[in-house]
């Protein structure tokens, strides 16, 4: 699998990063070297085996169901850039 | 009083309970050496107010015969660390300005024993790199040079401003995580000391997450045992993250001078490249003749997937990154680039704040979880782990330590290595580690021909992190410490 200059375009844009027009290329370039060196693994044979989830095997924790912190609006914006009445400030979204 | 400043831990906390010298002076000495040491580049924000205002309180319980394991031991933190009102960035200049409202767990678990913080270190950008050269805070520099040489040389990443500061001695000891090798590999290139327990031993609770199922913190210390009465404060069983196991963390300092008669430790064939530089294989075999001396029996051990763990970890940890890293967006904290509309916005933010190396990591990311590549990429990957997990469960009933080299070289300078899997290469003996969640030390075993620091590596079982103090001791006893000469 290879990627072209059009899969940097569209990847950079999934991953909400502008990218330059003049560093496509360059991109196009590292990226391929990456998934180049990478494709070795298409060399083991993985039928039947499980991906692994967890490295330790242990039960998911649980906890109560209940309030154990909350109502602090005042200090989950205050490392904003921008807010108001502690709402965080965007660009309008909606028309 | 600078001379308080070459004590280990173990030594220094004689003292301060004999009262032979207060918490204070030995801040004030490493302040001092701090401030004479800037070069090095290895703190990013010095906190010397708050360092004094903290040994204060040390004295005060000091003073009253009370005080936690680590009482009035000043400490580094890296920046990956999240430290209340304390500047905790990742070294990234999309986290610009961040402070922090609440403490990670390992910091308050620190505190919690007295610790004294002296301020955060410089690391690469999110932790991702292997010398420190991706951090928005420029290059840490190494203590140690080369033979006859002036030459400036990387200290390893990505705790690279963690293992310089303690191998410069301008901290007692440092706090440090490791996704890939991020504590070993500096170690190894500094002369120092860094263990990566097993995954779920630290809380990840308040540590800035790069890839969540690998990353782990852990300690850098200039001997085994500072190694181990670091660990046993910053370990602990926290309800506030889910893959925090809960097991009692044991006295590894307990661990230190067990004889290791009868142990048997594994020399993994597939280790031996092609490629391995000859000073790192007489090191190796080295290493094992010494255990060996000491009763240890050593026994050859096959890892077959061993050479695939690389290639998998750059596609398992980049893909968890891309998802970490997208909270990001200049709209909760941080840098904020602004756009003709809110996506434009996101995109000029992210731009402008991740570095080059973080941005090839996300777009590799995003890549192999995208559409239609999951399961060749992403998928497989995991199952490749599974595989690389089951070597090791396998060697277990057969040894129970393993030994490696812990770096495929010494330090190199910075701008050296420019193509990044060239660069990736650097752990390539460490990664499979972490894909396997398990335990790994990183012991200084002897100096190269142009006389660098060069670093063993052993591998326990899952929370046999005992094992991995009592080997490592063994090794230190015969390798001795290793101490840059002061040229700063």
């Amino acid at each position: 699998m290879s990627v072209d200059q059009a899969t940097v375009r569209r990847v950079a844009r999934l991953a909400r990063i502008k990218v330059k027009e003049d560093s496509v290329e360059r991109l196009a370039g590292e990226l391929n070297s990456i998934l180049h060196w990478i494709e070795q693994l298409n060399e083991v044979d993985v039928s039947g085996v499980e991906p692994l989830t967890s490295v330790v095997t242990v039960k998911m924790k649980m906890r109560k169901d209940e309030v154990t912190d909350g109502h602090n609006s005042k200090v989950a914006v205050s490392n904003a850039p921008a807010a108001e009445d502690d709402y965080f400030l965007v660009p309008k979204v909606i028309e | 009083m600078n001379d308080l400043t070459s004590l280990t831990i173990a030594a220094v906390r004689g003292g301060l309970r004999r009262r032979e010298f207060s918490a204070v002076e030995l801040t004030n000495a490493y302040l001092s050496n701090m401030e004479g040491a800037r070069i090095l580049n290895a703190y990013i924000v010095e906190t010397p107010d708050k360092a004094r205002e903290m040994a204060k309180a040390s004295d005060a319980k000091l003073a009253k015969g009370e005080g936690g394991a680590l009482e009035g031991i000043p400490l580094g933190i890296k920046d990956l660390f999240a430290t209340r009102g304390i500047h905790t960035q990742a070294c990234s200049h999309i986290l610009d300005g961040f402070k922090p409202e609440y403490e990670s767990t390992v910091t308050s678990n620190l505190w919690r024993d007295g610790a004294v913080m002296l301020g955060k270190l410089n690391m690469d950008e999110f932790a991702m790199g292997s010398s420190n050269e991706t951090s928005y805070y420029g290059n840490v520099i190494n203590p140690w040079r080369r033979n006859n040489s002036n030459t400036a040389l990387v200290p390893g990443g990505s705790s690279g401003g963690s293992a310089s500061a303690v191998a410069a001695h301008i901290c007692a000891a440092a706090t440090a995580t490791d996704t890939g090798g991020s504590i070993r590999q500096p170690a190894a290139f500094t002369g120092t000391v860094g263990i990566k327990p097993t995954y779920g031993r630290c809380s990840r609770w308040g540590v800035v997450a790069f890839a969540s199922s690998l990353d782990q913190a852990g300690p850098l210390a200039r001997d085994v045992r500072d190694a181990a009465i670091m660990l046993k404060s910053m370990a602990s069983v926290d309800d506030k993250d889910t893959t925090s196991v809960d097991l009692p963390v044991p006295d590894y300092e307990k661990a230190i001078g067990k004889s290791i008669k009868g142990l048997r430790v594994g020399i993994p064939y597939e280790y031996k490249s092609d490629g391995m530089s000859p000073e790192i294989q007489v090191l190796w075999v080295r290493g094992a003749q010494w255990l060996k001396e000491q009763g240890a029996e050593i026994i050859e051990i096959s890892l077959p997937h061993t050479r695939y763990a690389l290639p998998a970890y750059y596609i398992v940890a980049p893909a968890e990154a891309s998802s970490n890293l997208a909270r990001y967006d200049g709209v909760r904290y941080g840098l904020r680039v602004p756009g003709s509309d809110i996506v434009e916005m996101y995109e000029n933010s992210r731009a402008a704040g991740f570095g080059a190396e973080v941005q090839r990591r996300i777009m590799i990311g995003t890549y192999v979880l995208s559409a239609g590549y999951y399961d060749a990429y992403y998928v497989r990957a995991q199952k490749i782990r599974t595989l690389i997990k089951r070597d090791f469960d396998q060697a277990w009933s057969k040894v129970d330590v393993v030994l490696t080299p812990a770096t495929p070289s010494p330090a190199f300078a910075p701008g050296e290595i420019s193509d990044p899997v060239q660069m990736y290469l650097n752990d390539i003996f460490t990664v499979t580690v972490n894909m396997a969640g398990l335990p790994g030390i990183a012991v200084p075993a002897g100096l190269s021909e142009d006389g660098l620091p060069l670093g063993l590596q052993l591998i326990g079982k899952p929370f046999d992190e005992e094992t991995l103090f009592q080997t490592a001791a063994a090794i230190e006893q015969v390798a001795g410490g290793y101490k840059a000469p002061k040229w700063w």
